[in-house]
C-alpha cells in the first residue's frame, strides 16, 4: 500500500512542474513589462529595476524560469499589487473559510446524493426515480450564483430564517485558533459560536453543493443499476446471503468506485463555484479575494490562485486514488 | 446483435412501415440480407432508438426552437437589441412592466426585454458553437495523436492533458482574459480551452479500444498504410463519444458564460443582449423586479437542459451495451 501511495505521489511532480512552465509562459505572455506587471501600474522605476534584478528578467529565458521556479518552491508568491500584502500570507489566512465552505458543500452533496441515488436505482422506473433524475438534471443546468441569489432572496431576505451574509455574527465574541470557525468553536468550547458558524454555512453550502449533488445522484444511480445486474450479485443472492449483506458488501461497495472518482473530479468545479458563492454571501475566503483581484488584474494573486487550486486538485485526486486502492484491492496490484 | 430474424423488440406486431413486405416464414428467412444491412449501422440504430425516447424528443424540440430563435432573431424581435432607447422610463427603484409596446417590459438599461432575450439566444448560440468547435478541434487532434501512435507519444500527450485538467476552467478564463483583455473572444477561447483535455481523453480512450479489434488487425494485415487505417477505420469508429460530449459541451458553455460574466470577464458593454450578462446585472433589482433575473436565468437553464437531454439520449442510443 505504501509503495502504491509513493508511486502515485511521484506522478504529481511532473504535473506540477509542467504547470509551473505554463504559468511562467503565461506571465511572460502578459502584455507589458513583467516586472511592472508584478508590481502594478504605479510602481516606481527603482522598484521595477529591483524586481527586474531579483527575478532576473534581463537574463536568458531558461535562467529566468529556474529563478522563478526557485521562488515558487520557497513559497515566495510575490506581493499583491492591490493590497501590498504577501500573497501566500493572504491565502493562508483566507483558505480556511473556503475549505470550510467546500467541505460543507461536499458533505451536503455526498450525504444526500448517495442515498438518493441508491433509492432511485432501487425504485428504478418509479415516479420517485423519475423525479430524482429530473431534479438532478435541473441541478446541473442552473448557474451556481443564480441559485445562490435565489436562496438568499427567499430564505434570508424574505423569510428571514437564515443569515444573509458573512461567516459569523460579528456580535459573537469568538476566539479564532485555526480560522476554521466551526472547528474553533468546538476547540474553545464556545458552542454558540460554532453553531452560529454552522447556521451561516447552510445557504452557501446548499447553493454550492447542488451541482456535485446532482452529479453524485446520477452517478450513484447508474452505478448501482449496473452493479445490481452483475453475475456476482446474482450468485451472492443465489447462495442465500442476507439481502442487506448483499446490498452492502456486494452492490454498494462496488457501486461506490465511480462515485469516488466523480467526487475527486468535482474538486476543481467546487473551488470555482466557491468563488461565485463566496462573493454572493460575502464570505471572506480565497474566492472573494480572487474576485476582487480579477477586476484589478492583480497578477501575483491570480498566479498564486492557479497554483494553489492545482495543488489542491492534485492532492485531492491523490487521496481519491488511494481511497480507490482501499476499496478495490485490484488497483493496488496493477 | 443477434436474432436478425426477429421483429424489432417492443415494436407493434403489425410490421412498421420500413419493414420489407413480409411473406411466408420461409420467404422471410431468405430475405434478411437487406434488413441485416440496415440493422448493423450504428447510426441508423441510434436514430431508431432516439425517435422512441421522450427525453430525446423533448431535448431536440428545445434545441431546434433555440436555434430557430437565434437564427431568426431580427425577424422575431420587435426592436433593435441593446438600444437602451427607453432609458428615460427606468428609475433606480423600478422598471416599466409589460405593456402593449413591450411584451415583457423594459430591462434596467431601458431596452426592450423581449428583444434582449431573443438576441441573447443568438449570442449564446455563437459562444456555445465556437467554444465547442475550439474544444473539440484541439482536443480531438490531441486525442488522435495519442490514440493513433500510442507508446511514448501517448504518455507525453496525456501528461499535458493531465496538467490542463488540473486548471479549473474559471482560472483558464481569467488567464486568457488577462492576456487579451475581457471580451467575448476571450470567453470563447477560455471555455473551449477548458474542454480540450476532456475531448482529448475521450477520443484517446475510444481509439485505444479500437486498436486491438479484429478489423484494425485485418486492415493492417491487408497492407493498408497506418494513416489510412487510423483515419478511415479507427477514427470513424471512435467518434460517437466525442459527438455526444460535443452536445453536452454546448450546454456547459451556455452556463459557463453566465458565471464568467458574473466575474466581469464577459463583454465589457453592459447593455449587450447576452443572457449571462442580463442575469448578472439584474441582481441589484432582484428584490423589486425579480423577473429581470428569472427570465434570462430560465432561458439559460432551459437551453442547457435541451442540449443535456439530447446529448444524454444520444449517448444512450449509441451505446450498444445500454439497453433498457
Amino acid at each position: 500500500m505504501l509503495r502504491f501511495v509513493v508511486r502515485r505521489l511521484a506522478l504529481v511532480v511532473p504535473v506540477l512542474l509542467g504547470l509551473s512552465v505554463l504559468l511562467f509562459a503565461w506571465l511572460r505572455a502578459l502584455p507589458g513589462d513583467p516586472a511592472r506587471t508584478l508590481l502594478g501600474e504605479r510602481a516606481t522605476p527603482a522598484a521595477v529595476e529591483r524586481i527586474t534584478e531579483a527575478y532576473g528578467f534581463d537574463r536568458p529565458l531558461p535562467t529566468q524560469y529556474l529563478t522563478y521556479l526557485g521562488k515558487l518552491l520557497t513559497g515566495d508568491l510575490g506581493t499583491s499589487s492591490r493590497t501590498g500584502e504577501p500573497v501566500l500570507e493572504s491565502f493562508l489566512q483566507r483558505f480556511p473559510a473556503t475549505i470550510e465552505l467546500a467541505v460543507a458543500a461536499l458533505l451536503v452533496a455526498v450525504v444526500l446524493g448517495i442515498p438518493l441515488g441508491y433509492v432511485a436505482a432501487r425504485r428504478h422506473g418509479s415516479a420517485l426515480d423519475t423525479t430524482l433524475v429530473g431534479g438532478s438534471l435541473l441541478g446541473t443546468v442552473i448557474p451556481v450564483f443564480f441559485l445562490a441569489y435565489l436562496l438568499k432572496l427567499v430564505f434570508a431576505v424574505q423569510l428571514g430564517w437564515l443569515p444573509t451574509a458573512g461567516r459569523q455574527d460579528p456580535r459573537i465574541d469568538a476566539t479564532h485558533v485555526t480560522n476554521f470557525y466551526v472547528l474553533d468553536g468546538l476547540l474553545t468550547r464556545e458552542w454558540d459560536a460554532s453553531w452560529d458558524a454552522v447556521v451561516h454555512l447552510v445557504l452557501p453550502a446548499l447553493a454550492l453543493g447542488t451541482i456535485p449533488l446532482a452529479i453524485i445522484v446520477r452517478i450513484t444511480r447508474a452505478s448501482v443499476l449496473e452493479v445490481t445486474g452483475q453475475d456476482y450479485v446474482r450468485t451472492a443472492e443465489a447462495k442465500g446471503l442476507a439481502r442487506s449483506l448483499v446490498r452492502r458488501r456486494h452492490v454498494l461497495r462496488n457501486a461506490l468506485l465511480p462515485v469516488l472518482t466523480t467526487v475527486g473530479l468535482q474538486t476543481g468545479l467546487l473551488l470555482s463555484g466557491a468563488v461565485l458563492t463566496e462573493t454572493v454571501f460575502a464570505i471572506n475566503g480565497i474566492g472573494s479575494y480572487l474576485f476582487d483581484s480579477i477586476s484589478t488584474l492583480d497578477y501575483p494573486v491570480l498566479q498564486g490562485f492557479i497554483l494553489f487550486i492545482a495543488l489542491v486538485y492534485a492532492l485531492v485526486n491523490l487521496v481519491v486514488d488511494v481511497g480507490y486502492g482501499v476499496i478495490d484491492p485490484r488497483v493496488r496490484v496493477s | 446483435m443477434s436474432g436478425v430474424h426477429l421483429p424489432p423488440a417492443g415494436g407493434p406486431p403489425g410490421a412498421p412501415e420500413d419493414d420489407p413486405p413480409a411473406g411466408t416464414p420461409a420467404e422471410l428467412a431468405l430475405e434478411p440480407v437487406a434488413e441485416d444491412e440496415r440493422g448493423t449501422s450504428l447510426w441508423r440504430g441510434a436514430w431508431r432508438r432516439l425517435r422512441r425516447d421522450p427525453g430525446a424528443i423533448a431535448g431536440a424540440v428545445i434545441v431546434l426552437a433555440f436555434a430557430l430563435v437565434a437564427l431568426l432573431a431580427p425577424v422575431i424581435a420587435p426592436y433593435a437589441p441593446a438600444g437602451a432607447q427607453w432609458a428615460n422610463q427606468v428609475t433606480p427603484s423600478s422598471v416599466p412592466g409589460p405593456s402593449d409596446e413591450h411584451l415583457l417590459g423594459l430591462d434596467s438599461f431601458g431596452s426592450d426585454l423581449f428583444t434582449q432575450l431573443v438576441y441573447g439566444a443568438r449570442q449564446s448560440l455563437v459562444i456555445g458553437v465556437v467554444s465547442t468547435v475550439i474544444g473539440l478541434g484541439f482536443g480531438a487532434a490531441l486525442g488522435l495523436l495519442a490514440g493513433a501512435f500510442g507508446g511514448a507519444v501517448d504518455v507525453a500527450v496525456m501528461r499535458v492533458v493531465d496538467i490542463m485538467l488540473s486548471i479549473p476552467s474559471l482560472l483558464l478564463a481569467v488567464s486568457v482574459a488577462a492576456v487579451i483583455g475581457p471580451s467575448p473572444t476571450a470567453l470563447m477561447i477560455a471555455i473551449g480551452a477548458a474542454q480540450v483535455p476532456i475531448f482529448a481523453r475521450l477520443l484517446r480512450g475510444s481509439m485505444l479500444g479500437q486498436r486491438s479489434s479484429d478489423y484494425v488487425l485485418a486492415a493492417s494485415s491487408l497492407g493498408l498504410r497506418r494513416r489510412r487505417v487510423v483515419m478511415s477505420h479507427m477514427l470513424p469508429n471512435s467518434l460517437s463519444p466525442v459527438i455526444v460530449q460535443g452536445t453536452l459541451t454546448l450546454a456547459t458553455a451556455i452556463i459557463e458564460v453566465a458565471a464568467l460574466s458574473y466575474l466581469g470577464l464577459g463583454d465589457p458593454n453592459p447593455t449587450v443582449a447576452e443572457w449571462g450578462r442580463m442575469l448578472v446585472r439584474a441582481q441589484d433589482r432582484l428584490a423589486t423586479d425579480p423577473h429581470l433575473a428569472v427570465l434570462p436565468g430560465v432561458c439559460i437553464a432551459v437551453t442547457a437542459l435541451g442540449f443535456t437531454l439530447f446529448g444524454e439520449a444520444l449517448r444512450e442510443s449509441l451505446d450498444p451495451t445500454f439497453r433498457r
